[in-house]
């Protein structure tokens, strides 16, 4: 089931549900809890049973519906991290869970709104807790789960249908942030709206990781003043700036609070470079031994499918998902440029954004020299795209007239069109 | 073919660091590739927000989020931007580059913020935000595209419109965009150009100031593709 950002978050204060949850109320309210977990099991069997999906958000809304404060009393009295930002969160919070050990209650469907993460949490009744939020819910997921650690990777332009303002989300983010004093923030220092964000914030552990993407941050979210970047650092007329950073990966080994690690990732790209020091230094807040964790995390080649090797038609694959600018272009940047054959695969339903525009904000200029054959419903606006950027492309048609390489082939595909890749593949 | 001395066609994409949400700089892309196959010498200048505006053949403005759109407004009144297209250069213009260009709009808590006054037009808020595919009948000819705007568009007695809208909201639901002599503009954002390349290659016929051989390319697929399924 797709299910990524198909509606907003509910204007209601979280408030209100906790009132009726006390008092006289208690003895009901947990029945009522009780039967909404078993709910929430039986319609999610029943989803996978019938086919329709991987059942985690229809299941989680029938028991919202049945206990609507499901949520907060699920999370209740146990230790959850959560993640949010534009890109990395499905891989982060692999990382986070991975590397935690033991069992780890974690929504790694990417079911990321209140529906999934409640399935989660009825799913394992783990004291560790690590879910990946999506942007537009965290504010209602951080009052309803009281987290003990946030961590904040990037905000960029993504589905530009939906979510039309990227400050938009930086503000509400900051109210949230001010509000909650006792959650440790881990943010990103080099994106300057994520920044933003989290300045308010009591307690926040500044990294400074790879962020090439800083386009949608030009201009200053305190004067609107050009930002100016210099040798690695960034800073505003108006004295906003990048803060001093407790981890860094400063082109040489990561330092988490003091403690070097040695970096190791099976993960190719400095993206899952950032994405391991922001989960390394979340988990530093949980009381877990780093290098212990280190080891774990440096082992994972594979989250969700992501970068798994897959076989289809006797074709080797490797799936790369690569869904907007900023993540599409970090994934370019781990292509070889040793010529082989690309794939790429683009659509544009709903949980892709309908709108595809993104793609001339992506430098595919870079596949200069390979040859990129064209999938999915939009495959004639990213040929188009190509042939803009003097790409050599193939408009596939007739998917068996495929040439078969010894070679592994890169897929590249945005987010439905990734699905489709992943359930039509088999491992190797 | 351009004759041995044609000069170079400058394409100046403006503020693309601020007017450029939706990938609009697509747009000058394709405006270069479109003359360059045709023998004609293009160059894309990007202007940021530091530069002097230079002399150009076509300015393009993008979309942007209202703190951004704000400040390109700005830096625009304080150029010689709106001198040279008073003098006829001439500029291709979506989204919130359209509404700058004219003489009020809406930016975060200022209802009239000031334009640039360059076309009579004034933006209002929309009751909504306006997301979605946008079709318009331009010449004839159905120019596809994509909005996602919240601004209602009210042009003076002697504007033209680009064209009327079957599809989506435009302006007001019955028009999209404008055109003046010295100035085109739509709410269809982004690489607009890339998906109508007829309509493109009428963009780049203006600004050479001649008419230009027929090219074809794989975005004539892809337009053909777009009217099909937009006509469902």
């Amino acid at each position: 089931m797709l299910c990524k950002r198909t509606n907003h978050p509910p204007g209601w204060s979280f408030c209100v549900f906790w009132v009726v949850s006390v008092g006289s109320m208690q003895r009901e309210t947990n029945f009522r809890d009780d039967v909404a977990k078993v709910a929430v099991r039986a319609v999610n069997i029943l989803s996978r049973v019938a086919s329709r999906g991987s059942g985690t958000v229809i299941g989680g809304r029938v028991g919202l519906r049945i206990a609507p404060d499901l949520l907060e009393n699920l999370a209740r009295g146990r230790d959850v991290v959560l993640v949010s930002g534009t890109n990395g969160k499905t891989t982060t919070t692999a990382m986070i869970a991975t590397g935690w050990g033991g069992p780890v209650a974690t929504n790694d469907t990417g079911s990321n709104m209140r529906e999934g993460l409640v399935a989660a949490l009825v799913a394992s009744k783990s004291r560790s807790v690590a879910l990946e939020v999506d942007e537009a819910w965290l504010s209602d997921v951080a009052r309803a789960t009281r987290p003990k650690v946030i961590a904040l990777l990037n905000l960029s332009r993504d589905q530009l249908d939906r979510a039309n303002e990227v400050r938009q989300i930086a503000e509400r983010w900051r109210a949230l942030l001010a509000d909650l004093t006792d959650v440790m923030v881990v943010a990103n220092a080099n994106d300057p709206l994520v920044v933003y964000a989290a300045e308010l914030a009591p307690k926040v552990s500044w990294c400074d990781v790879p962020t090439p993407w800083t386009t949608d941050a030009v201009s200053c979210p305190h004067c609107t003043k050009p930002l100016n970047f210099v040798g690695g650092s960034w800073s505003s007329e108006c004295g906003f700036a990048k803060p001093q950073v407790l981890v860094t990966t400063d082109g040489g080994p990561l330092v988490v609070r003091g403690a070097q690690l040695d970096l190791d990732l099976q993960l190719p790209g400095a993206f899952n470079e950032a994405n391991a020091a922001m989960a390394l230094t979340a988990l530093s807040f949980v009381d877990v031994d780093l290098q212990g964790a280190l080891e774990r995390v440096n082992a994972l080649s594979s989250v969700a499918g992501r970068f798994s090797l897959r076989t289809w038609r006797g074709h080797q694959l490797r799936l790369l998902l690569a869904k907007n600018p900023a993540g599409f272009s970090s994934m370019l940047l781990t292509l070889k440029s040793d010529g082989a054959d690309v794939w790429a695969a683009i659509n544009a339903r709903v949980a892709d954004g309908r709108d595809p525009s993104w793609l001339y904000d992506v430098p595919f200029e870079l596949l200069r020299g390979h040859r990129v054959y064209c999938f999915g419903d939009r495959r004639l606006d990213l040929a188009t795209r190509l042939d803009y950027a003097n790409v050599t492309y193939v408009v596939v048609t007739d998917e068996s007239a495929l040439p078969v390489s010894s070679d592994v082939v890169n897929v590249l595909a945005n987010y439905t069109a990734f699905q489709e890749w992943r359930a039509r593949t088999k491992p190797c | 073919m351009a004759s041995e001395d044609e000069a170079v066609l400058t394409i100046a994409l403006i503020y693309p660091e601020l007017l450029g949400t939706y990938g609009d700089g697509g747009n000058a892309l394709v405006l270069a590739e479109r003359a360059r196959r045709r023998g004609f010498e293009a160059e894309v200048v990007n202007v940021g927000i530091d530069d002097e505006v230079p002399d150009a053949a076509i300015y393009l403005l993008g979309g942007g989020e209202d703190g951004p759109q704000r400040l390109g407004a700005d830096l625009l009144r304080a150029s010689s931007f709106a001198a040279r297209v008073r003098d006829g250069n001439f500029v291709f213009a979506v989204c919130a580059g359209l509404q700058l260009l004219g003489t009020t709009f809406c930016v975060e808590g200022n209802d009239e913020y000031e334009g640039l006054g360059l076309v009579d037009a004034s933006t209002a808020r929309g009751e909504t935000r306006s997301v979605g595919e946008l079709v318009v009948r331009v010449d004839g000819r159905a120019l596809v595209g994509f909005e996602n705007h919240g601004g209602r568009t009210t042009l003076g007695a002697d504007v033209e419109a680009l064209g009327a809208v079957e599809v989506g909201k435009g302006n007001d639901g019955a028009i999209d965009g404008f055109r003046t002599p010295g100035v085109w503009a739509t709410y269809a954002h982004g690489p607009v150009l890339a998906m109508n390349p007829w309509f493109a290659d009428k963009v780049l016929a203006r600004a050479l100031g001649r008419e230009l051989e027929p090219l074809v390319t794989i975005a004539d697929q892809l337009y053909d593709e777009r009217v099909t399924s937009l006509a469902r």
